[in-house]
């Protein structure tokens, strides 16, 4: 059970599986996503995409389009710039960060296979489309950058020669006398990594529709987004309008997973036309140009090594690592946040001291890449303990041993990691306890041994990790982003004794909407019931940076505690003045003013609501209820509340043909007060899945062109239900002590360490054969090249 | 392409006449045309599994389907299923295991399962396997699949045991 929350009612709904009150409509063939509502007068758009990674567009001819039947408006880039201005993704924090201007429709030069070089508006998406076939572009290609490892080769063309090189990024760490601890230490495992570039695949597309209003100047945007409010910012500045006069709805999102926190040109660019032609303009993308323009990411080469002492102690981490993040660094959240947090995170669960670290961030004429879930915690997790591992298996000790001599130490907190991260109270050593009675460990080690003998050769990987929650303003804030890192709370008492909440965070399915409406029951006092959830409105919301980085508990659920508390107390004020006693003597319990001693009901709350709201008349002269509090809430105690866990994958490999049986995977996390345990385990295993689609599927595969080979669902591979495994979740609970909520997020630290959790058990798997894979996805035929076979 | 041709079914019990243009795929036809957005667009081209509907009883792909294939065809989607309360078990057994995270995958999953559901009226067991490799063509990115196993699971034996029991009694 979680510790009591102070000001809470005793019988509280945090820490109860409650179900979740938007999905019945969902389950209802009722859920309202941006592609299900109509609008009068609504026109439907459609992109011209380059079919060259890079070229320069040398003509562009819209005649023969325009004629099309049922087109309406045909334009290229600088039609489209009339209205949109271009925009450039840098933080200032990232020192030397460097990317082009970035326009909506290209003008001249196209710098990815996908992007868009012309729109065109018609009364149906099938006309807009048929009306494609009309365009004619003539492009002059250029040679196409596309293997990061020889982007910054002199020999290499620059793809904006006004930036003079293709280096958007780079960082070191360094904490001195790294060298010198890897010359004198009893072991030094090194390995090289690749990861495949990969990307979100929401089943819901990106879709959008615009509308403007000249009569009033106004914008509104029916956006499927995770950051509402950062959107508005966005159009309001690139479009020249008021802030005040742009409106964006996110209704029912089908999927986000970090794909729709970023700005993407063709949606500016419908954004722009609407405004143009002053009509809704509604545009989805189709599964091509989800493949081709959603944001990839993930891809990385790295090489790294471990420097480990006689016991099997760690001394220090080395990391190289080169990523390929596409021609622009995306807007505004930057593309060099993923290798950043590489360079932040690895290691991050152990305890050693000395660690030497280079990123480079490099463009290249592929997709541009951005934050997806866990951002960089994959390639770090992967990084870290696919070398732990190989330490241990050098040593000839346990995997479970050699972590648990090297995890920080339950009662070293707070800690600061080699690499500058602040941790604040982590409980890794009591996860990993827990992981291995779960699991059964030593059980699953000795049938490991039993059925090699039998020639079943499976294998089992633990990844310990740590994920980066509760941002404070230093993810984006400080580097001159206007992107919030606090959020807000609006509660309404209605004349009923229900109370109306609007919150800043979003809902993507994770559940937001149950999670705020049991704060908010439980800090007031009412049933669940009583309690409805709006989302996702900038007209009606509060001002709040949405739903990323594992934040909407941590931050948006304490918001919703604090503004539950005012209300209370305001609730018992008037409830005081009504029964002319000490508020100190009241409580609110189950919708009824209480005695706070014997628990005598008093006063139900739709009487004092009623009073408050329809009869002020009859309280005295000096007393005004005040029945809507807001309250915000931004953490500030430290840059990040990072949380903790661990995983385990337990698998079979065939070594005759590399096809790999999930059979089993255990998680043991630590998001501390945990709201809604379902929701928070669901979170989980999505997360899970997510990360092993990365491991053994997933990847957009180009060829030296920069032609994107597999953007069909047949093709690029995703987990389906008949290969995934069972999964047990696990939990231990160290509240942060920067809310009075002691939440923390829980969203992607599934997506962490699953990928290594699946390496580390394939390694294990191959041992016998002396056969190791550090190359995701781990295909069959990339095992059998392993195992020699091939 | 402006040639149409008028066509004739019943969509979720209730005769339907329509006028299409032959490339109009079904699930557009249901969306655009008749405003019955619950089916959803993932994919198109048949293998996400969001578009999934009943025709004739069996399920199809939305998106692979031509509405002018379907005349005289009985269309069912989560809309009638909803309506009629056939699935309603089902549907609660989503609801409180959350076999259900944005929504957008949901309908197709759900009349997938009726299928299952249907095709084993006298199963005693069908394993998680049979689960899975029934709803192996439905894509879910949210949920990784396990809550939706157990709630299909969970309706699976107590639809059994609902037999069992009228069974008993008659």
């Amino acid at each position: 059970m979680n510790a009591p929350v102070p000001g809470l009612a005793p019988r509280t709904l945090i820490g109860t599986d409650v179900v979740r009150p938007n999905a019945k409509r969902l389950l209802a063939g009722r859920g309202a996503y941006v592609d299900d509502k109509r609008h009068p007068r609504e026109l439907h758009a459609a992109f011209a995409r380059s079919p060259h990674a890079h070229a320069r567009i040398v003509r562009i001819d819209l005649s023969n389009a325009r004629k099309s039947p049922g087109v309406f408006w045909c334009g290229a880039g600088a039609d489209v710039a009339k209205a949109v201005s271009p925009w450039v993704g840098v933080l200032s924090h990232f020192k030397g960060m460097k990317s082009a201007p970035q326009h909506a429709v290209a003008i001249d030069h196209a710098t990815w296979q996908g992007e868009a070089v012309a729109v065109i508006v018609a009364q149906t998406r099938a006309q807009a489309e048929d009306a494609l076939a009309l365009v004619e572009v003539d492009y002059e290609p250029l040679p196409a950058v596309t293997d990061m490892r020889t982007a910054l080769d002199p020999a290499t063309p620059v793809i904006h020669p006004a930036l003079g090189d293709n280096l958007a990024f780079t960082r070191g760490v360094d904490t001195g006398g790294v060298p010198e601890v890897f010359a004198k230490a009893h072991l030094v495992v090194e390995e090289t990594f690749s990861f495949g570039r990969h990307t979100g695949v929401c089943l819901e597309p990106r879709a959008i529709t615009a509308d403007f209003n000249p009569a009033e100047q106004q914008l509104t945007v029916w956006l499927n987004n995770q950051a509402p409010h950062m959107m508005r910012d966005i159009f309001a500045k690139h479009l020249e309008i008021p802030e005040a006069h742009v409106r964006v709805i996110a209704p029912d999102v089908g999927g986000s997973f970090g794909i729709k926190v970023h700005v993407y040109p063709d949606e500016m660019a419908i954004v722009g036309v609407a405004k143009l032609l002053a009509r809704p303009i509604r545009y989805v993308a189709d599964r091509l140009e989800s493949f081709a323009t959603d944001i990839h990411a993930r891809e990385h080469f790295v090489k790294a090594r471990l420097a480990v002492d006689q016991d099997g102690g760690f001394l220090a981490f080395e990391l190289d690592d080169l990523t390929g993040i596409g021609p622009y660094s995306v807007y505004p959240r930057t593309s060099a946040v993923e290798g950043n947090q590489v360079v932040n995170l690895t290691g991050g669960p152990y305890d050693f001291k000395h660690y030497l670290a280079n990123l480079r961030v490099v463009f290249q004429n592929k997709t541009p890449t951005c934050q997806y879930r866990a951002v960089g915690h994959p390639i770090a997790v992967a990084v870290t303990e696919g070398l732990v591992d190989l330490a241990a298996q050098k040593l000839g000790m346990d995997a479970a041993e050699i972590r648990r001599r090297n995890l920080i130490a339950d009662d070293k907190y707070p800690f600061t990691s080699a690499s500058g991260m602040k941790f604040e109270g982590l409980s890794h050593q009591a996860c990993l306890t827990k992981l291995l009675k779960l699991m059964d460990y030593d059980a699953l080690r000795a049938e490991q041994r039993a059925l090699r003998a039998q020639g079943i050769h499976r294998g089992i990987g633990l990844a310990a990790l740590i994920e980066v929650t509760n941002p404070s303003a230093a993810f984006y804030g400080v580097g001159g982003a206007r992107i919030s890192s606090q959020d807000g709370c609006t509660l309404r008492l209605e004349p009923t004794g229900w109370v109306t909440a609007l919150t800043g965070v979003t809902e993507q399915g994770q559940g937001t909407e149950a999670m705020i409406g049991q704060v908010v029951a439980s800090t007031v006092g009412v049933p669940m019931e009583h309690v409805r959830v709006i989302t996702g409105d900038t007209d009606t919301t509060p001002y709040g940076g949405g739903t990323w980085a594992s934040r909407g508990a941590g931050i948006g659920g304490e918001a919703a505690l604090q503004a539950g508390l005012t209300l209370k107390a305001n609730i018992l004020a008037l409830a005081a003045v009504i029964l002319t006693c000490d508020a100190a003597s009241l409580d609110l319990r189950a919708s009824q003013i209480v005695d706070l001693q014997t628990g005598e009901a008093l006063l139900s709350l739709a009487e004092a609501a009623r009073i408050g709201q329809y009869r002020p008349d009859t309280l005295p002269r000096h007393f005004q209820p005040e029945l809507t509090v807001s309250r915000q809430y931004g953490q500030r105690d430290y840059p990040f509340i990072f949380t903790n866990g661990i995983q385990a994958s337990y698998l079979e490999v065939d070594v005759e043909t590399g096809f790999v049986k999930l059979l089993k995977h255990w998680m043991v996390e630590d998001c501390g007060t945990i709201i809604n345990p379902q929701l928070v385990d669901e979170q989980l295993r999505g997360g899970i899945v997510q990360g092993i689609g990365g491991a053994l599927f997933e990847e957009c595969l180009y060829d030296e062109t920069g032609q994107l080979l597999n953007a069909t669902m047949a093709d690029y591979l995703v987990p389906m239900a008949a290969e995934m495994p069972d999964m047990v979740i696990g939990h231990v609970e160290t509240p942060t002590k920067s809310s009075v909520l002691g939440a923390k997020g829980a969203g992607e630290a599934g997506t962490a360490g699953a990928p290594a959790a699946v390496m580390n058990a394939l390694n294990d798997a191959l041992l016998p054969f002396a056969a190791r894979v550090t190359e995701q996805p781990f295909t069959p035929e990339k095992i059998l090249r392993a195992l020699g076979h091939v | 392409m402006s040639q149409t041709i008028s066509l004739t079914l019943q969509v979720n019990r209730q005769s339907v006449t329509k006028t299409v243009e032959p490339r109009t795929h079904l699930i557009d036809f249901l969306r655009n045309d008749l405003a019955l957005t619950g089916s959803h667009i993932g994919c198109e081209h048949g293998v996400c599994g969001a578009c999934t509907v009943l025709v004739d009883g069996e399920i199809v792909r939305g998106c692979l389907t031509l509405a002018c294939q379907l005349e005289g065809a009985q269309v069912e989607t989560i809309e009638g299923l909803t309506e009629s309360g056939a699935i309603a078990d089902l549907q609660a057994a989503f609801l409180q295991r959350n076999a259900l995270q944005c929504g957008y995958c949901t309908p197709g999953m759900l009349v997938c399962a009726t299928e299952l559901l249907q095709d084993r009226p006298s199963a005693t067991q069908v394993s998680r396997t049979e689960i899975r490799e029934h709803i192996s063509g439905n894509y879910c990115r949210c949920t990784g699949y396990e809550a939706i196993v157990d709630a299909i699971e969970e309706t699976l034996k107590s639809r059994h045991a609902t037999k069992v029991f009228a069974k008993e009694v008659a």
